[in-house]
Order: structure tokens, then C-alpha cells, then sequence
């Protein structure tokens, strides 16, 4: 079985203060740590177990500036044969749309049974670049699934929908999957796996090896902070008084 | 004449919620733009659905085929794809749902219709359609302009243009799709949820963790914590994902819907997966580090503080009080 895994490097934003640059078009972020996009490390951790399982190959894939590759040789460490990464410095204003026709060009001779992406990227929350993918390949696709049996070129798949109801699905191979958060529990890789992995080559596709122009289909505006809704009333003070004047609140309403 | 779509959403023989908004939707940009609006329903039985849909638009085109009775992202396609060349649409507008969000990116990918997912607004503006979206964790909105077309698609956030019900008297069109008898992706069945030994859709006090709850080993604190005032521990997903919670205890649009009295949100950011399974909860309260964390739009109180540092004297504050 021939599998690629498709990973994102992003800031980590969802407990970090994220603030607009003054080009109002880009985030500050030198304040920020960098990792692989959560949902791509349970897609990775799929990748190698179902290699694991059934041998064949895997290769790693990344639409992404240079530090892309500390992202992709973690991923060589974890297990991943080969890694790619298409230099997204050559293009410019990169949306899903974009990402996915690079990717489609880069696995032009690739053989592949399986493909595998996250389902959701948390930077740009768009979960469309595994989808574009697969219509672009021309296999067919399942996405947020939580749960995935491999046997004899097809897949049960299990997508997991509003309220927790699961949805089972057959599939053929080659498909594309998007892999929810929560489907297995993603390995740390090991030092010296990690040391090996920073010795591998990892293939570097530009423009001049990927002759297209591709076609964005949203350009961006504007950042700005969401608007303020209902604003919480913030208590303030040290724990101690903020703590207490909530305690308060919550008798006055009769709620404790 | 402007035509704008939106795509029935229905599962086990009921329309979903997510469809009254993206006609609501549908119906705004119409008036807008001195157009109709086409409310599509692909399904089987559909008779009783069609006549449900006829206030909502000036327009219910109507596909009734057993196929269509689950939704399946291929042979939808293959339907919608024909259909769309036929009617060629203004903007055709998808709920995003765990299907829309399935099916939208294939769907106008295949058409080379420019998209965009997860859309909080929408305008038309000549041959573009300038959106809003959230974007890093929703503690961003995005203003984006989707490249000029004849036709564009988005997929609509829940929750955000609620259903404003109309009184139109529209027209049932049936139409005889294209059917494919799903070859490479089948649809076997629905899975319930299981049902754990809580309930958390049943307390009236709701104390929840998320990502900054940090450790497994912080967890008892806190339940002991939701104990105490009568409440019931419940979580966001990345917490069900560590394996430090069971699934019945996670609340938000992969996990249960709450409307709990009191809700006490600990170290939560407030992305929407979790805000849209605990907005309808009648007080909430938040405790994070970041001031500008979402979880403080949805929240009646906040302290801006660490949990750690908060709980414990919360704890016992509340304690003195009852005494």
C-alpha cells in the first residue's frame, strides 16, 4: 500500500493572542511557536500505522516556506520514506484552491493507494484542500473521519457528523481521506530517529519543476478582529477578589 | 434575473436546521439583487418536504429518488453538477455542515465555479462576491474577495444568519436528475452516538474543560470542583481526543448540544465547534488566560485569569457562602 500524508506547518493560535500585522493582511508572529497543524499529526499517525500494517511506502507532503521542512523531517522521523516540499515562496497568494492543484502537480508520477490530509487546517479553518485534492486527482474522498479498516482495495470509513452520529461508509481505493482529530494517538518521534531524519534529502519542488500558474480562487482583503458580540462582563482583581465577587454573582442568581 | 440557490440539507427523514439559514440567506441576497431564490432538495418521499420549503423560496426544485435518501457526496455531485451547468445560478449556497463541507469543494472544484467554505457573510459585488470567515482559531475575521464568475459557491457557518421565516408561496419543480448508483463510495449506515453514563445534556450546572486544563492529572481537581456545586464535568474536543474524557462528555457541533442553567467554561478559547453546542445555556461564565479569547463574546462573566489560580478560590468562596 502506497500512502502520501499531506502536512501543514501553522502557528499555534487556539491558547495564543493573535494579533494583525501592519500590513492588515498578516498575523505578528514572532511571538508565536510553529507545529504541524493538529489533524495533519492524526493523518501522519494513520499513514504509518496503515503502513505499519500493510508495508508499502510513504511519502510526506508540504505546501511551505523553508521551515516547512522541520515539520516534513518530523514526519521522516515518525516513520515517513520519503518527503516533498513545494516552495510556496515562489507563489504567490496561496489559498486552498492553489495548494491543492501544487499538491495535484507534485504527485503527477507518484504512485499511491491512499491519500491522507487533516481535515481542517487552524490557521486558515478552510478543510478544503484535501477535498480540491482528491476531485483533482480524480479519486474519491470521505472527510472528518474518525475511524478507518482497510481490506482487499476497499475502506470502511466512519465520518463522524453533527451530534456525534457516525456515518459508515464503503469505499474504493485509491481514495482521499481527511482524518479528524481524536482517530488514534499520534507518536512522538525519538531522538535519534529525529537525529537520522535531519541527515535525509527531501525533495524541493519549485516553480521551474511545477510549470503552472495556478489559479487562486480568493484573494485576501483584510484581517481584522471579530467583532464584539455580547462582551463578557470581565471581572477583574487578583484571584482572590475576582474569584470572590464571581461567587457573588453566582449566589445572587441562585445558581450555586 | 439573479439566481440564487441553496442546497436542501436533511438526514433521517428530517430538514436540518442549517437549511432554514442558508435560505434566509438565499432570500436576502435575492432581494438584494432583484433576483429568486431556488431552494434545491434532493431526497426521497419528498412530497411533504417540497410543500415545507414552498414559504422559504420562490422556487423548490425537487429531485425524488431512493438514492438520494442518505446524503452521499458522489452521487450528489454527479446530480448537482448537471444541474448547475442547466440553471447556471448567480451563487449557490451550501450549509457547512460535516455533508456540505464534504460535497462543496469536489462539487465546484469539478465546475471550476471559484469557492470559498465556512463563510460568515456573504455580497455580491459585480462579477466577485466579497465574504467574511473566521480564520486562526476564529480569534480572526478575514474579509476576502472571491475571484469574478458567473457563478460562485460558499458554505455557510451555522448560527450565522439564523432562520428568519418568510411567507413566500413558491412553486414545486420536480426535475429528473442524473443518477449514478454510487460506485466508489457507498453509504452502509448510521452509527448512534453512545450513550455514556452521564447525560450532560440533562444538568442544570455544566463545569468545562478544554485545552487548557494541560495535564490528565489536573482533571480531578476540577471534577471535584463541579461536584461541589452540584454540576456535572463535561469537555471540549481536543480533551475527548487526548483520551482524558469519554466522547458523551464533550459538548459542541461533534458532540452534544447543552442548555445547562449555569455554565462555567475553564480554560476554553471558545472556538466555534464548542460555542455552537453551548450558546443556548442561560449563564456562562469564562476563565481564560487570553483576553481576547472568542469564549469571552459568548460569556456573561469573565475573569481574564489562569484556571489554577481561579478554581480553587472559587471553590471555596462559593463554599463560605452556602455555609
Amino acid at each position: 500500500m502506497d500512502i502520501i500524508a499531506c502536512l501543514k506547518r501553522v502557528p499555534l493560535t487556539a491558547e495564543a493572542e493573535v494579533k494583525v500585522d501592519a500590513t492588515g493582511k498578516g498575523i505578528i508572529k514572532d511571538r508565536l511557536t510553529f507545529d504541524m497543524n493538529e489533524s495533519d499529526t492524526y493523518a501522519l499517525e494513520q499513514a504509518i500505522l496503515t503502513k505499519e500494517k500493510s508495508g508499502g511506502t510513504l511519502t510526506v507532503v508540504s505546501v511551505g516556506y523553508p521551515e516547512a521542512e522541520e515539520t516534513l523531517r518530523i514526519a521522516l522521523a515518525k516513520g515517513a520514506d520519503n518527503a516533498i516540499r513545494v516552495k510556496a515562496e515562489d507563489f504567490d497568494n496561496l489559498d486552498g484552491y492553489m495548494t491543492a492543484q501544487l499538491i495535484n502537480l507534485a504527485l503527477k508520477d507518484k504512485k499511491y493507494d491512499l491519500v491522507l490530509t487533516g481535515c481542517m487546517a487552524t490557521d486558515d479553518y478552510n478543510s478544503q484542500v484535501g477535498i480540491i485534492l482528491a476531485e483533482l486527482l480524480g479519486i474519491t474522498h470521505a472527510s472528518f473521519v474518525t475511524k478507518i479498516e482497510i481490506d482487499e482495495g476497499r475502506a470502511q470509513a466512519y465520518r463522524e457528523l453533527e451530534g456525534g452520529l457516525l456515518e459508515h461508509l464503503d469505499i474504493q481505493l485509491p481514495a482521499l481521506f481527511t482524518i479528524q482529530t481524536g482517530i488514534n494517538e499520534p507518536r512522538y518521534a525519538s531522538l535519534i530517529a529525529i537525529r537520522k531524519a535531519a541527515k535525509k534529502e527531501i525533495t524541493v519542488l519549485g516553480k521551474n519543476e511545477l510549470p503552472i500558474d495556478p489559479l487562486a480562487n480568493v484573494i485576501l482583503d483584510e484581517l481584522y478582529p471579530p467583532p464584539v458580540g455580547k462582551r463578557a462582563e470581565i471581572i477583574v482583581g487578583a484571584p482572590d477578589e475576582s474569584a470572590g465577587k464571581l461567587a457573588h454573582v453566582l449566589k445572587e442568581k441562585g445558581l450555586v | 434575473m439573479t439566481q440564487i440557490m441553496t442546497l436542501v440539507e436533511h438526514r433521517q427523514d428530517s430538514i436540518r436546521d442549517i437549511s432554514f439559514e442558508t435560505l434566509t440567506m438565499g432570500r436576502k441576497l435575492a432581494r438584494q439583487n432583484n433576483g429568486k431564490l431556488t431552494a434545491i432538495l434532493l431526497g426521497h418521499e419528498t412530497a411533504s418536504a417540497a410543500e415545507s420549503l414552498k414559504s422559504w423560496a420562490d422556487r423548490v426544485l425537487v429531485a425524488n429518488h431512493e438514492t438520494f435518501k442518505n446524503f452521499n457526496a458522489e452521487t450528489y455531485q454527479i446530480a448537482l453538477s448537471a444541474l448547475l451547468k442547466q440553471e447556471k445560478p448567480r451563487l449557490l449556497i451550501i450549509g457547512h455542515s460535516l455533508c456540505g463541507a464534504d460535497l462543496a469543494p469536489a462539487l465546484a472544484t469539478e465546475l471550476s465555479i471559484p469557492f470559498s467554505t465556512d463563510c460568515l457573510s456573504a455580497e455580491i459585488a459585480g462579477d466577485a462576491l466579497k465574504i467574511v470567515r473566521q480564520i486562526y482559531d476564529g480569534k480572526l475575521n478575514a474579509r476576502l474577495t472571491i475571484r469574478n464568475a458567473a457563478t460562485h459557491m460558499i458554505t455557510l457557518r451555522s448560527g450565522s444568519c439564523p432562520a428568519e421565516a418568510a411567507d413566500l408561496i413558491g412553486t414545486i419543480e420536480k426535475f429528473e436528475p442524473v443518477i449514478a448508483s454510487p460506485e466508489y463510495r457507498r453509504f452502509i449506515e448510521y452509527i448512534e452516538a453512545a450513550v455514556g453514563d452521564v447525560d450532560i445534556t440533562r444538568a442544570d450546572v455544566l463545569v468545562g474543560i478544554g485545552r487548557g486544563i494541560k495535564e490528565q492529572a489536573n482533571i480531578a481537581m476540577i471534577d471535584d470542583f463541579a461536584k461541589a456545586i452540584n454540576g456535572v464535568l463535561a469537555c471540549t474536543r481536543p480533551v475527548v481526543d487526548a483520551g482524558w474524557l469519554p466522547k458523551d462528555r464533550q459538548i459542541g457541533s461533534s458532540g452534544k448540544t447543552v442548555k445547562p442553567k449555569l455554565y462555567i467554561a475553564l480554560g476554553i478559547s471558545g472556538a466555534f465547534q464548542h460555542t455552537a453546542g453551548m450558546k443556548g445555556a442561560d449563564t456562562i461564565i469564562a476563565v481564560n488566560k487570553d483576553p481576547n479569547a472568542p469564549i469571552f463574546n459568548e460569556a456573561d462573566y469573565g475573569i481574564v485569569d489562569d484556571l489554577f489560580k481561579i478554581v480553587p478560590v472559587l471553590r471555596n468562596k462559593i463554599g463560605e457562602l452556602k455555609k
